[in-house]
C-alpha cells in the first residue's frame, strides 16, 4: 500500500477529490470529536486528458429516490445480468443494450479506473453557447477604447456558432439589435424603473403576437430562438456588424454635472440581460458578461448615489450600519442571481475602476451562478486584457475551458449524509434520503446548480456521519459517495460526469492512529478555510475569527487569520468580496496559495528556495518572489536594487547578476501564463512604495517594537501592530492548555 | 319709415326691415363728415383752418344741400304734403340733410318703408333717394352705412369717393365723420344745418331719446332717404322723368360742389369733382339704361302697384322678378312718385304685396339672378333690371346680361354707379334696386297686396338681405382706399374686402377685429343689447407685402417701459405729463415716472417730440425686445426644436403617409422658419417613429448611419438619447437623408397594427425638456391608440347619443390623461401639431386635446389616399412647417378700467384667469376675447385694450408683441348697432357655441344662440328703430346678415349634424373653428360661390359671387365653391360645351372625371385663369383646399349641396328664408 500521500495524490488525479479524512470515523460521535468534519474538495470537471467520454447513457438504479449510477463499486451478477446498487442495495437488471455483459466484457463504468467516467448523452437539440456582453459606457475615453478593443478581439475567440448579444448601459440601457442592416437599432430602457421579466419580454417583443391566442405567455424556446435572434446572433453572422457597433460605441452622452458621478444603471442592465435570456433561452448555457467601470448609481441595485460628496460604503460604514443602499441592493442582486441560476445562466463581472464598483452587492451574481469576477484598476491594463482573454482559453482538445448549466447531485451510502456544499453553486432544493439536517454551507439538498464550470471549479462538500455509535459498521465496510454532474459541454454536448468514491470506515476508538494518519492537512485547511469564509460572509467578522480560533490550531491558520478572506482591515468591501469569491472556487493548490502566500528567495548562494513568509526572509542580497494568487510580487533586496540601479546587469562580466535578475521574472511569467484571473504583477524593490504588498503579508517577526530586542538579526522590520507568529503561537498554546483544562 | 330697413312682408305678419345702420350712419354720417373734415383738416395741419371752414362749409353745404333737398322734396314728392310734416320732424332728426328726404318719407312713411325696405338693401335706396332728393345728403346717409362710410373714406382718399363722389361723397364724408364727429363736431355742424335745433344733433343719432323718436321718424326718413329715396329716386327719376334725374344730377352737382368743399377741403376737391363728373356720366349712362329697362317695365306698368300686379298675374316667376324689379323701381318710384302721390296708403300695401309677390312671383330665378345682380352693384342693378326681363329668359340671358357690358361696367362702375346712384337717382337706384333683392319686394309690396292672395306666402329670397350684396358693397366702398387706424371707433372694411392698412395708432384689423367699435358705456346697455363685446385677435397675423411689419423696439437693459400699476406697456395711450417727466396710464390712470433715459420733451400739444420716431408712441402694433426678466427661469431661451413623430404602423405604411412624409421632409427641412432669410434657421430637428413602441433616431453628424433606439417602455416614457437626437439640419444633412430614406424601407413589411399616442407626445415633451428648449411636435398619426399605454383609448363612437343630453360627452376627452399632458406641454413650451390619417374613428375629441391646448393645429385626412390627397397634405405640411411661429407664449389683454377680458376662445391653456398660455403661437392662430363691464366706461376716453404677447421667436429671442386697440364708447344703443361687425360677432358666436357643446346639449346651445340673436335684434327694434307694425322685421344695417350667418352656424355640422357626419368630423371642426380668424370663419360658414361661366378671362377681377343656394345655380353653369377647407367645382348638366372644353378639355359632360383633384393644364385663357383663381383662393387660406369636381345630379352632389347654406339642409337645418321668419317670430315674441 502506498503512503497516504500517494493515495491522496492518486485519488486527486483520478477523481478530483481531496478528503479531509481518508479514513472515516464510523460513528457520529467520533466524527464530531474530530473537529474537522468528514468532507472533501471536489473538482467536477477536473481535466482528464486520459478519460475518453463514453457515448451512451448512464445506467441508473431503478429505485425512485436513489437513481444512482452504475459504478465500479456495485456488485454485479453477470449471469443474471443484475447489479446491486451500492447506495440503496436495490437490485437492478441491466438494460437490453448490456446483454453482452460478462466478467471479461465489462462496460467501462464497472472498471475501477473509471471511478470517474463521463457520458455523452443526446437530449434535445444542441443549443449554442450564448455570450451576452453588458457594457458600461460611463467610462473614461481611454478605458472605453481599451474595452472596446478587448471586446472586438473576443469575438474572434468565441466559437463561431455561439450566440452573442450586446447591451450597453449608462444612464439608459440599450439592447442592440444585431441582425439589422443599415440603421443600427437598439431597444432602450431607462435605468430607474424596475421591470418584471414579463414586462421586459413584452417590451423586447419576445411575446407571442396577441393573435395567437394566449397573451403574455413567453415563447416556447423554439420560437423564442427565432424571435430573439434580433438580439442574439451567431458570431459568424454578425461578426462585422458587431465589430462596427462596438467600434462606434460612444461614452454615455448624458452630461455629468460637476460633483456628480455618472448615472450608471447597472441594476436594470443586468435585469434586462437576465430577463432577455430567461425569456429566450431558459435552461441553456449562457454567460452574461458585465463590464463595469464604477458603482451602480441609480435605479434598483444602486450602490451609491450620484453625489460625489457621498463616498461609497466602506467596511466602517457597514459595521456602523451606515450603508444605506447595501441591503436593498444586495437583495436586488440576489434575486437576480437566483433567477439567472434557475435558468442556468451565469454572470461574470469585470469591474475595472480605481474605486469600488459595488462588487460587495453584486458578488452574488457571480457566486451563485458560477461566473467570474475580475477586478482591476482599468480596462486598459494587461491584468484585465489577459484575464479576459483567458476566459476563452482552450483545453488540449481545443475546446473551451468552460461548461454550463451544471447540476451536481450527491449520493451517499447510508452511514453518511450530505450537509452542504460551499462553492459557486445554488441549491436546487432537492430533498432526498441522503440530505442531512445539519447544514454546512449550502445545504438541505442533494442537488446543486452550477451554472458555469471550469476545470478548476472546486466545491467543498461537507458530510455528516450519521451512523450511531451503537450500530457499528462492519469491519472493512466502506462508505461511498457518488457525484453526478450533468452539464453542457462547451461544444454544446450534454454530458454527465460521474465520480464515485469510497473510503473505509474506522472505529475512532480502536483505530485513532489510522484515522490520524489519514488526515489530509492541506485539504482540511482549505475546507475549514472555506467554512470560515462562508461564515464570514454571513456573520460578523470577530465571531468568525473566534470560531476559527476555537476550531483549529495549525500553522496556516495564522495566515488565514491575516488573510483578506477573513480580515477586512485595509480592504474595501469590494476587495473582500473579490478575494472570497475566488477563494471558494479555486482548487486546493490555489487555495493554499491564497491562504499562505508562497515566498521564493533568489540569491547567488544557490538555486531558488522557498523561504518562510517572514520578515526575516527579507534580506538585502536576495530577490524575493511572492505569489499570493492575486498578486505576484518581485522584490529586490536593498543591495540587489543598488546593483541593478548601477547597471551591473548590463556588464558582460556580471552576466550572472543578469541571470539572477531574470530568474524570478521567468518564474513569474510562468505563473502569469496560467493563472486565472491574472494576478496583479508587481516589480518592486527595497523601499519601493509597492513593497507594501510584500510587507503586509510576511510574518512580522521583526517590528518596530522588537527590532532591537532581536538584535543583530538581519531582515526588514515591519511597521505593524499585528502580532507575529511567535506571539500568536504563544497565545495559542496558552489557550490550548486552558481550554483543555 | 325706418332707416335703411328692408321691409319684408312675408305674410301680413312678417315684415322685415333691415335697418341699415347706414341710415343711422347717414345721419351720423353727415355729422361725421364734419368730423372727418375737422379732424382731417386738423391732421392736415395747415389745412386746418381752411379745413374747418371748409368743413363747415361743407356742412353748410350739406345743409344747404339739404335745404336744397327740401326744395327738392318740395319739388317732388317729398314736399308732398303730409309727409313733410312728419318728415320734417324726421328730417330734423335725420340731420338736416335728410330733412328733405324725411319729409317725403314722412309723407309716405309707409310707402317708404316698403320702398326703403327694398332699398334697405341699402345701397339702392341710398342712391335713389339722394339723387332724387338731391340730397345726396340724404342719399348718402341713406345709402348704406358702408356706402357712406366707404364713401366718406373714399372721398377722403379721393379715389373711391370720386365715383360715388359727388353726391355720395359728401354724405359719406359726413358719415365717416359721424363716428368721430359725434362727440364734438357733430352737434355744431348739425345744429347749424338743422334748424331743428336740438333735434339735429340728436338726429344724428347722438340724441338718444330723440334719436329713437327720430329713428322712429328718422328711420323712416333715413330709410326713405336711402331706400325710399333711392327707390323713389330711381324709380321716380329714371322712369318717371328725365327731370328728376336731371334735378338729381343737378343736385348731385350742387351737392358735390358743396360737398366738394368737404371732401375737397380735406382731401381732393379736384378728384371728387372729377369723380363726380365721371360718375354722373357713368351713372347716368349705366343706371339709366338699366333702369330704363327694368324700371321701365315696372314703370310702364304704371305706378309700382300697377306694374306689380300685372306682373304677378302674369308670369309667376319670371315676371315676378320683372315685377319685382319693377316693384323695386316701381316701389321706389311709387314711393318716389308716392312721395307725392302714393305717399298715401299705396306704398304699404305694396309691402305686403311686395313680399307676397316677390316671394311667389320672383321665385328662384329672380332671387338667384337678383341677388347676384344686386351684389354687384349698378351693373347688377341693371342686371336685375334685365333679369326681370330675364326671368323669362333662362340663365343664359342672365349670364349674358350679367357678363355683358352692364355688369362690367357695373363692376367698374360700381363705385361710380353707387355714386352715381347716389348722385344720380336713377343710375344708382337701378343698381341698388337691382342689388337689393329687397327692393323688388318693396316694389312688390304694392303689387303684393294685389298679388298677395295669389302668391304663396313665402318670403322672397331675393328680398332678404344678401351677403353677396353686402360684401360687394363693402368692396366697392372701402376696397380702394387704405384703411387708417387712427380714428377711434371706426369699423374696418369687411374681411372679404381687400384693403391696405395704415397703422396710425391702433392695431390693424388684420390683428384685431372687434364685434363692436362703439362699446356701451355701461353694463346695463350691454346687457340690454346682448351684443357680445369681443375682440378677435391674431397676434402674429401675416401682413401683405405692402404693409410694414411691426417695428422692433428696444428699451434697453431695463426692459420695456410699463405702467407701474397695471403693467401695461408703453403705447400711444400713455399720456405724458409734467413736461414729460411722468406718464399717465391710459388703462388704469396710474402715473408713472419716465425713466431718465426715456425722457423727452413735450411739444405744445402735449405730445412727446419724438412721438413719431417711436413706434410705441405712434403705432398700434410693435414688438419689444425683452430682457432676461421676461424669460423662463431667468435664462435666455435656447433656440426651439421641431420634432417629427411618424406613425409607422401597418395602416400608416399602407396608406403611404410614411413614405410621403419622409420624402417630403428631405426638402422641407431646408425651409424651417427663420427670421432672417439669409441665415440658416436655428431650429433643430429630431425624428421619432412609432407604432406601439417608439423609435428614436440618433442622427448625429459624426455618425455614418443613423441609429435607431427603440423605447418599448411606453408606460413611462423617456428620451433615450440626448446628444444626436436634436440636430442642426445643415450639420447632419447626410445622416438625416439616410434616415429618411430608410424609414419607409424599414417598416415596409410591418405587421404592427396597434399604435400608442400619449407616449408619443410624452416622448417629444421629454426630448424638449431634456434639451431645455421649447418647440413643436409634428405628429403623423393614423389610428385609434389602443395599444396598452397611458392615454389608451377605446372606440366610443356611438351615434345614438347624438341629439341626446349625453351628446356632449362625445366632445369631451374620454380620458383625463391628455389634459394633464397638455398642461405639461404648455409648461415646457411644447406645441403639438397633429396630422391624422384615419380610416375609422380615432377619437379626435380626445386626441385633439393636446394640440388645442398647446396652440397647435389638427389636420385630418380621412381615408387618405396618396394619389388624391397627397397634394393637400403636403401643402398643409409645408405651410405648417414653414410658417412663422412663436413659442412659449403668454398673452395678456389689458383694458381700460370699466371692462375686463373675461373669456377666451382658442387653442391655448389658461392656468389662471388672465394669462393665455400658448406653447406655440403661429401666424394663423386666433384668440377671441370676450369683454364684460365691471364698471362704467367714459365716452371721452373710449375703451382701450392692449394685447401683449410674450413669446420666443424662432431664432430663440424672447419678444413682446403689442397690439393696441381703442374703440369708442357710446351711451346710445344706436351707436352700438351702427358700429358693429357681424362677421366678428359670428366668429364669436360660433366659438362660444362650439365650446358650449362641451357642457350643454346641442339643442340648448342652438336655442340660446337664437335667443341671444333675437334679443339683439329685438333690442334694436325696440330702441333704435322707429315704431312700426309688429309685422315688420327691422334689422340694423350692420347686422342685417346676422340671421343668415347665424343660421349657418346653427346648421353647421357641429351643432346640427347630418346622419353622415362622423363624430370625428364634428370634433375636428369644433376644434378647428376655435382658432379661426374672422375671414376664415366667414367663408367657413358662408362659402364663397363663384359662377365661372361669368368669368372674364381678360380681367383680374373675379366674377361676382352668388348666394349659396341651389336656386342660384344654373344648369348651364360651372361654379366654384370654397369654404376654407374644400374647393368644389360644380358642373351643371347643361353646361356649355365650350366651357367644358376650356376647363376639362372635353366637351362632354359625361366624360368629366369626378375623381380628378386638379384641373388639366390646358392651353387656353380660360383654363389658365381658372387655375390661377383656384391657386389664389388657396393661397388665401391657411389650409390647402383639395379640389373636388361635382357633377350635377351625381351622387357627390349631396356633399356639395351641404354647402349651399341658404337652403334647407338634410340635417334639418332651416333655409335662410325660414330661419328669418323664425327669427322674426322670436323677435316679435320678445317685443310683445
Amino acid at each position: 500500500m502506498a503512503t497516504y500521500q500517494e493515495f491522496i495524490q492518486q485519488n486527486e488525479d483520478r477523481d478530483g477529490v481531496r478528503c479531509s479524512w481518508n479514513l472515516w470515523p464510523s460513528s457520529r460521535l467520533e466524527a464530531t470529536r474530530l473537529v474537522v468534519p468528514v468532507s472533501c474538495l471536489y473538482t467536477p470537471l477536473k481535466e482528464r486528458p486520459d478519460l475518453p467520454p463514453v457515448q451512451y447513457e448512464p445506467v441508473l438504479c431503478s429505485r425512485a429516490n436513489c437513481k444512482a449510477v452504475l459504478n465500479p463499486l456495485c456488485q454485479v451478477d453477470f449471469r443474471a445480468k443484475i447489479w446491486a446498487c451500492n447506495f440503496c442495495f436495490q437490485r437492478n437488471s441491466f438494460p437490453p443494450s448490456y446483454a453482452g455483459i460478462s466478467e471479461v466484457n465489462q462496460p467501462a463504468e464497472l472498471m475501477p479506473q473509471f471511478s470517474t467516467i463521463e457520458y455523452i448523452v443526446q437530449r434535445g437539440p444542441p443549443t449554442p453557447l450564448i455570450f451576452l456582453y453588458v457594457v458600461d459606457t460611463c467610462l473614461e475615453e481611454e478605458d472605453l477604447q481599451a474595452l472596446k478593443e478587448s471586446l472586438q478581439m473576443s469575438l474572434s475567440l468565441l466559437p463561431p456558432n455561439a450566440l452573442v448579444g450586446l447591451i450597453t448601459f449608462g444612464r439608459m440601457i440599450q439592447i442592440h439589435e444585431l441582425s439589422c442592416e443599415g440603421i443600427a437599432k437598439s431597444y432602450v430602457f431607462r435605468g430607474t424603473k424596475e421591470l418584471t421579466p414579463k414586462q421586459i419580454q413584452e417590451m423586447l417583443g419576445l411575446m407571442k403576437p396577441a393573435t395567437s391566442g394566449q397573451q403574455g405567455k413567453p415563447l416556447a424556446p423554439h420560437d423564442a430562438a427565432a424571435a430573439s435572434c434580433i438580439f442574439l446572433q451567431p458570431v459568424q453572422a454578425v461578426d462585422m456588424n458587431l465589430t462596427d457597433l462596438l467600434g462606434e460605441l460612444q461614452r454615455d452622452p448624458w452630461p455629468v454635472p460637476q460633483g456628480k458621478r455618472p448615472l450608471r444603471s447597472t441594476g436594470i442592465a443586468l435585469s434586462i440581460a437576465i430577463g432577455l435570456l430567461e425569456g429566450t433561452f431558459p435552461n441553456t448555457g449562457a454567460r452574461v458578461m458585465l463590464f463595469t467601470g464604477g458603482p451602480p448609481t441609480q435605479g434598483p441595485g444602486m450602490v451609491v448615489g450620484d453625489e460625489l460628496k457621498t463616498p461609497i460604503r466602506s467596511w466602517h460604514d457597514i459595521q456602523k450600519d451606515n450603508a444605506r443602499h447595501l441591503k436593498k441592493a444586495t437583495k436586488y442582486y440576489e434575486a437576480l442571481a437566483n433567477r439567472a441560476a434557475v435558468n442556468g445562466h451565469s454572470v461574470d463581472i469585470y469591474a475595472c475602476a480605481l474605486d469600488q464598483t459595488g462588487l460587495l452587492e453584486m458578488k452574488c451574481l457571480s457566486n451563485l451562478t458560477g461566473g467570474h469576477i475580475v477586478m482591476g484598476d482599468s480596462f486598459n491594463t494587461s491584468l484585465f486584457k489577459q484575464t479576459f482573454q483567458r476566459v476563452f482559453s482552450k483545453d488540449y482538445n481545443g475546446e473551451f475551458r468552460m461548461a454550463f448549466g451544471g447540476t451536481l447531485e450527491v449520493k451517499t451510502s447510508r452511514e453518511l449524509k450530505i450537509s452542504g456544499v460551499i462553492g459557486p453553486c445554488v441549491s436546487l432544493n432537492t430533498k432526498g434520503p441522503c440530505v442531512s439536517d445539519n447544514e454546512m454551507g449550502v445545504g438541505g439538498t442533494c442537488q446543486w446548480k452550477i451554472c458555469s464550470l471550469t476545470p478548476a471549479t472546486t466545491l467543498a462538500m461537507y458530510f455528516e456521519v450519521v451512523n450511531q455509535h451503537n450500530a457499528p459498521v462492519p469491519q472493512g465496510g466502506r462508505g461511498a459517495v457518488q457525484f453526478v454532474t450533468q452539464y453542457q459541454h462547451s461544444n454544446t454536448q450534454r454530458r454527465i460526469r460521474v465520480t464515485t468514491i469510497a473510503r473505509n470506515w474506522a472505529d475512532a476508538q480502536s483505530q485513532i492512529q489510522h484515522i490520524e494518519s489519514s488526515f489530509d492537512q492541506e485539504a482540511s485547511a482549505v475546507l475549514m478555510a472555506r467554512l470560515g469564509v462562508f461564515r464570514a460572509e454571513s456573520e460578523e467578522g470577530p465571531d468568525v475569527l473566534r470560531w476559527l480560533d476555537r476550531q483549529l490550531i495549525r500553522l496556516f491558520m495564522f495566515h488565514l487569520r491575516r488573510s483578506p478572506f477573513l480580515q477586512v482591515f485595509n480592504n474595501s468591501p469590494d476587495e473582500s468580496s473579490y478575494y472570497r469569491h475566488h477563494f471558494v472556487r479555486q482548487d486546493l493548490t490555489q487555495s493554499l496559495i491564497m491562504i499562505q502566500p508562497i515566498l521564493y528567495s533568489y540569491s547567488f548562494y544557490g538555486p531558488p528556495e522557498p523561504v518562510l513568509l517572514d520578515s526575516s526572509s527579507i534580506l538585502p542580497d536576495r530577490i524575493l518572489l511572492m505569489d499570493t494568487f492575486f498578486q505576484l510580487v518581485i522584490y529586490h533586496g536593498e543591495t540587489i536594487a543598488q546593483w541593478r540601479k548601477a547597471g551591473y546587469q548590463e556588464m558582460a562580466e556580471y552576466e550572472n547578476f543578469k541571470q539572477l535578475l531574470q530568474a524570478p521574472l521567468d518564474d513569474a511569467q510562468e505563473i502569469l501564463q496560467t493563472r486565472f484571473p491574472m494576478p496583479r504583477y508587481i516589480d518592486t524593490e527595497h523601499g519601493g512604495s509597492q513593497a507594501r504588498f510584500l510587507l503586509s503579508k510576511v510574518n512580522p517577526s521583526q517590528t518596530h517594537n522588537n527590532l532591537y530586542a532581536w538584535g543583530q538579526e538581519s531582515g526588514a522590520p515591519i511597521l505593524t501592530d499585528d502580532v507575529s507568529l511567535q506571539v500568536f503561537m504563544d497565545h495559542l498554546k496558552k489557550l490550548a492548555v486552558s481550554s483543555a483544562a | 319709415m325706418e332707416n335703411e330697413h328692408v321691409y319684408l312682408q312675408v305674410r301680413d305678419e312678417l315684415r322685415m326691415n333691415v335697418n341699415q345702420q347706414p341710415h343711422m350712419a347717414t345721419p351720423y354720417g353727415q355729422p361725421q363728415p364734419g368730423y372727418q373734415g375737422y379732424p382731417q383738416p386738423g391732421y392736415g395741419g395747415d389745412h386746418v383752418p381752411s379745413g374747418y371752414p371748409a368743413q363747415y362749409a361743407p356742412y353748410n353745404g350739406p345743409g344747404s344741400a339739404y335745404q336744397q333737398g327740401p326744395p327738392q322734396g318740395t319739388r317732388g314728392p317729398p314736399t308732398s304734403g303730409a309727409p313733410p310734416v312728419s318728415g320734417a320732424q324726421n328730417y330734423s332728426q335725420f340731420g338736416q340733410g335728410e330733412n328733405q328726404n324725411g319729409p317725403p318719407p314722412m309723407g309716405a312713411p309707409p310707402q317708404r318703408p316698403p320702398v326703403s325696405q327694398p332699398y334697405t338693401p341699402g345701397a339702392v335706396n341710398l342712391p335713389g333717394p339722394q339723387h332724387p332728393y338731391g340730397q345726396r345728403f340724404g342719399a348718402p346717409p341713406v345709402s348704406m352705412q358702408h356706402m357712406t362710410n366707404q364713401m366718406a373714406s373714399m372721398q377722403v382718399g379721393s379715389t373711391a369717393p370720386s365715383p360715388a363722389g359727388p353726391g355720395y361723397a359728401p354724405p359719406s364724408v359726413s358719415q365717416a365723420a359721424v363716428s368721430a364727429p359725434y362727440t364734438t363736431s357733430a352737434p355744431p355742424t348739425f345744429t347749424p344745418p338743422t334748424t331743428a335745433t336740438s333735434q339735429p344733433p340728436p338726429t344724428e343719432a347722438l340724441a338718444q331719446a330723440p334719436p329713437h323718436s327720430y329713428y322712429g321718424a328718422l328711420p323712416p326718413v333715413q330709410q326713405p332717404f336711402q331706400n325710399a329715396v333711392p327707390t323713389f329716386s330711381s324709380a321716380g327719376p329714371t322712369q318717371p322723368q328725365a327731370p328728376p334725374p336731371v334735378s338729381p344730377q343737378s343736385f348731385p352737382q350742387a351737392p358735390p360742389i358743396s360737398q366738394p368743399p368737404f371732401s375737397t377741403a380735406q382731401v381732393h376737391p379736384g378728384p371728387t369733382q372729377s369723380y363726380r363728373g365721371p360718375l354722373p356720366s357713368t351713372q347716368s349712362s349705366f343706371p339709366r339704361p338699366p333702369h330704363p329697362t327694368s324700371q321701365p317695365s315696372a314703370f310702364p306698368a304704371g305706378p309700382p302697384p300697377t306694374s306689380i300686379p300685372s306682373q304677378l298675374p302674369g308670369v309667376m316667376q319670371p315676371q315676378p322678378p320683372v315685377s319685382q324689379p319693377s316693384p323695386y323701381h316701381s316701389g321706389p318710384p311709387t314711393t318716389s312718385t308716392g312721395f307725392p302721390p302714393q305717399v298715401g296708403a299705396p306704398p304699404r300695401p305694396s309691402f305686403p304685396g311686395m313680399q307676397g309677390p316677390p316671394m311667389a312671383s320672383q321665385g328662384p330665378p329672380m332671387a338667384s339672378q337678383g341677388p347676384p345682380m344686386a351684389s354687384q352693384g349698378p351693373p347688377m342693378a341693371q342686371a336685375n333690371h334685365i333679369l326681370p326681363t330675364q326671368p323669362g329668359m333662362p340663365p343664359g340671358p342672365i349670364n349674358a346680361s350679367l357678363s355683358g357690358p352692364p355688369p362690367q361696367p357695373g363692376m367698374q362702375g360700381y363705385p361710380p354707379q353707387q355714386n352715381g346712384a347716389f348722385g344720380q337717382v336713377r343710375g344708382p337706384q337701378p343698381g341698388y334696386t337691382g342689388p337689393y333683392p329687397g327692393q323688388p319686394n318693396y316694389g312688390a309690396p304694392p303689387a303684393a297686396p294685389a298679388s298677395a292672395p295669389a302668391a304663396p306666402k313665402r318670403l322672397d329670397p331675393d328680398s332678404i338681405p344678401s351677403p353677396i350684396q353686402v360684401i360687394e358693397d363693402d368692396k366697392a366702398n372701402k376696397g380702394s382706399e387704405p384703411f387708417t387706424t387712427g380714428v377711434r371707433g371706426q369699423a374696418p372694411p369687411l374681411v372679404t374686402t381687400k384693403f391696405q392698412v395704415k397703422d396710425q395708432g391702433n392695431a390693424s384689423p388684420r390683428y384685431i377685429r372687434c364685434t363692436a367699435y362703439n362699446m356701451p358705456c355701461n353694463s346695463d346697455m350691454a346687457k340690454q343689447s346682448q351684443v357680445p363685446l369681443a375682440a378677435v385677435i391674431k397676434p402674429l397675423a401675416p401682413l401683405p407685402p405692402d404693409e410694414t411689419p411691426p417695428y422692433l423696439v428696444d428699451h434697453g437693459e431695463s426692459g420695456p417701459i410699463r405702467c407701474n400699476r397695471c403693467k401695461a406697456y408703453m403705447c400711444p395711450y400713455m399720456q405724458f405729463i409734467e413736461g414729460g417727466r411722468r406718464f399717465q396710464c391710459g388703462f388704469c390712470n396710474c402715473v408713472t415716472e419716465v425713466p431718465p433715459n426715456y425722457f423727452q420733451h413735450l411739444d405744445h400739444t402735449g405730445k412727446r417730440v419724438d412721438c413719431y420716431d417711436r413706434p410705441e408712441l405712434s403705432m398700434g402694433s410693435y414688438d419689444f425686445m425683452t430682457t432676461v426678466d421676461y424669460c423662463k427661469n431667468n435664462k435666455f431661451p435656447q433656440p426651439p426644436a421641431f420634432i417629427f413623430l411618424i406613425d409607422v404602423s401597418y395602416n400608416a405604411v399602407k396608406n403611404g403617409t410614411v413614405g410621403i412624409v419622409c420624402q417630403e421632409l428631405k426638402t422641407l427641412l431646408d425651409y424651417l422658419p427663420r427670421e432672417n432669410p439669409d441665415v440658416e434657421s436655428n431650429i433643430r430637428v429630431g425624428f421619432v417613429t412609432y407604432n406601439k413602441v417608439l423609435h428614436f433616431y440618433n442622427v448625429k453628424a459624426s455618425l455614418a448611419q443613423p441609429q435607431m433606439m427603440v423605447v418599448s417602455d411606453v408606460a413611462d416614457m423617456f428620451v433615450p438619447l440626448l446628444d444626436g437626437f436634436l440636430v442642426s439640419v445643415s450639420e447632419s444633412r447626410v445622416v438625416i437623408e439616410s434616415l429618411l430614406d430608410q424609414i419607409p424601407e424599414m417598416f415596409a413589411d410591418t405587421r404592427e397594427t396597434e399604435t400608442v399616442f400619449g407616449p408619443v407626445i410624452q416622448a417629444g415633451l421629454e426630448a424638449l425638456k431634456a434639451a431645455d428648449c421649447a418647440g413643436k411636435l409634428f405628429v403623423f398619426h393614423s389610428s385609434l391608440p389602443i395599444a396598452e399605454a397611458p392615454g389608451k383609448l377605446k372606440n366610443r363612437e356611438d351615434k345614438k347619443l347624438v341629439g341626446t343630453d349625453k351628446e356632449k360627452t362625445l366632445f369631451q376627452p374620454q380620458v383625463s390623461f391628455y389634459n394633464t399632458l397638455a398642461k405639461e406641454c404648455v409648461a415646457q413650451g411644447c406645441c403639438v401639431d397633429l396630422f391624422l390619417f384615419p380610416n375609422q374613428y380615432v377619437d379626435v375629441a380626445t386626441l385633439g386635446v393636446v394640440p388645442t391646448s398647446t396652440g397647435g393645429s389638427i389636420y385630418k385626412y380621412t381615408y387618405f389616399q396618396a394619389p388624391s390627397d397627397q397634394e393637400r397634405f403636403l401643402n398643409d405640411l409645408r405651410r405648417d412647417v414653414q410658417k412663422q411661429v412663436g413659442f412659449d407664449a403668454v398673452m395678456r389683454v389689458r383694458t381700460s378700467t370699466g371692462i375686463r377680458a373675461t373669456d377666451f376662445f382658442g387653442a391655448f391653456y389658461m392656468s389662471n384667469t388672465t394669462d393665455v398660455e400658448l406653447a406655440g403661437l403661429d401666424c394663423d392662430k386666433t384668440v377671441t376675447v370676450e369683454f364684460r363691464h365691471d364698471d362704467k366706461l367714459s365716452e371721452e376716453t373710449g375703451a382701450l385694450m392692449q394685447c401683449a404677447v410674450l413669446y420666443t421667436s424662432c431664432s430663440g429671442q424672447r419678444r413682446l408683441r403689442i397690439h393696441n386697440m381703442a374703440v369708442n364708447c357710446c351711451s346710445q344703443l344706436a351707436d352700438l348697432y351702427r358700429n358693429c361687425e357681424t362677421d366678428t360677432i359670428i366668429n364669436f358666436f360660433a366659438k362660444y357655441a362650439y365650446r358650449s357643446v362641451l357642457s350643454s346639449p346641442t339643442k340648448n346651445v342652438r336655442d340660446s344662440l337664437v335667443n341671444q340673436c333675437a334679443q339683439i335684434l329685438a333690442c334694436y327694434r325696440k330702441n333704435c328703430a322707429s315704431p312700426s307694425s309688429a309685422g315688420q322685421l327691422i334689422l340694423p344695417e350692420c347686422m342685417k346678415l346676422l340671421p343668415v350667418y347665424l343660421n349657418c352656424v346653427l346648421k353647421s355640422d357641429v351643432l346640427q349634424p347630418g346622419a353622415d357626419v362622423s363624430l370625428d368630423d364634428r370634433a375636428y371642426l369644433r376644434q378647428l373653428v376655435s382658432t379661426m380668424d374672422v375671414a376664415e370663419s366667414h367663408v367657413f360658414f358662408y362659402p364663397h360661390l363663384l359662377p365661372l361661366q361669368k368669368l372674364d378671362v381678360e380681367s383680374m377681377a373675379l366674377p361676382m359671387a352668388v348666394r349659396d343656394s341651389e336656386e342660384r345655380l344654373s344648369r348651364g353653369g360651372v361654379y366654384l365653391l370654397e369654404n376654407g377647407l374644400n374647393i368644389f367645382l360644380w358642373v351643371g348638366v347643361s353646361a356649355q360645351q365650350e366651357l367644358l372644353q376650356n376647363i376639362f378639355g372635353t366637351p362632354a359632360f359625361s366624360q368629366i372625371d369626378p375623381n380628378m383633384t386638379s384641373l388639366p393644364a390646358l392651353d387656353n385663357p380660360f383654363s389658365k385663369r381658372l387655375r390661377e383663381i383656384i391657386e389664389s383662393v388657396r393661397a388665401q387660406r391657411s389650409r390647402y383646399m383639395k379640389l373636388m369636381v361635382v357633377k350635377q345630379e351625381d351622387k357627390l352632389e349631396l356633399i356639395f349641396k351641404h354647402f349651399l347654406v341658404e337652403d334647407k339642409s338634410n340635417s334639418g337645418g332651416a333655409s335662410y328664408v325660414d330661419f328669418l321668419c323664425h327669427m322674426h317670430k322670436e323677435i316679435r315674441q320678445l317685443l310683445s
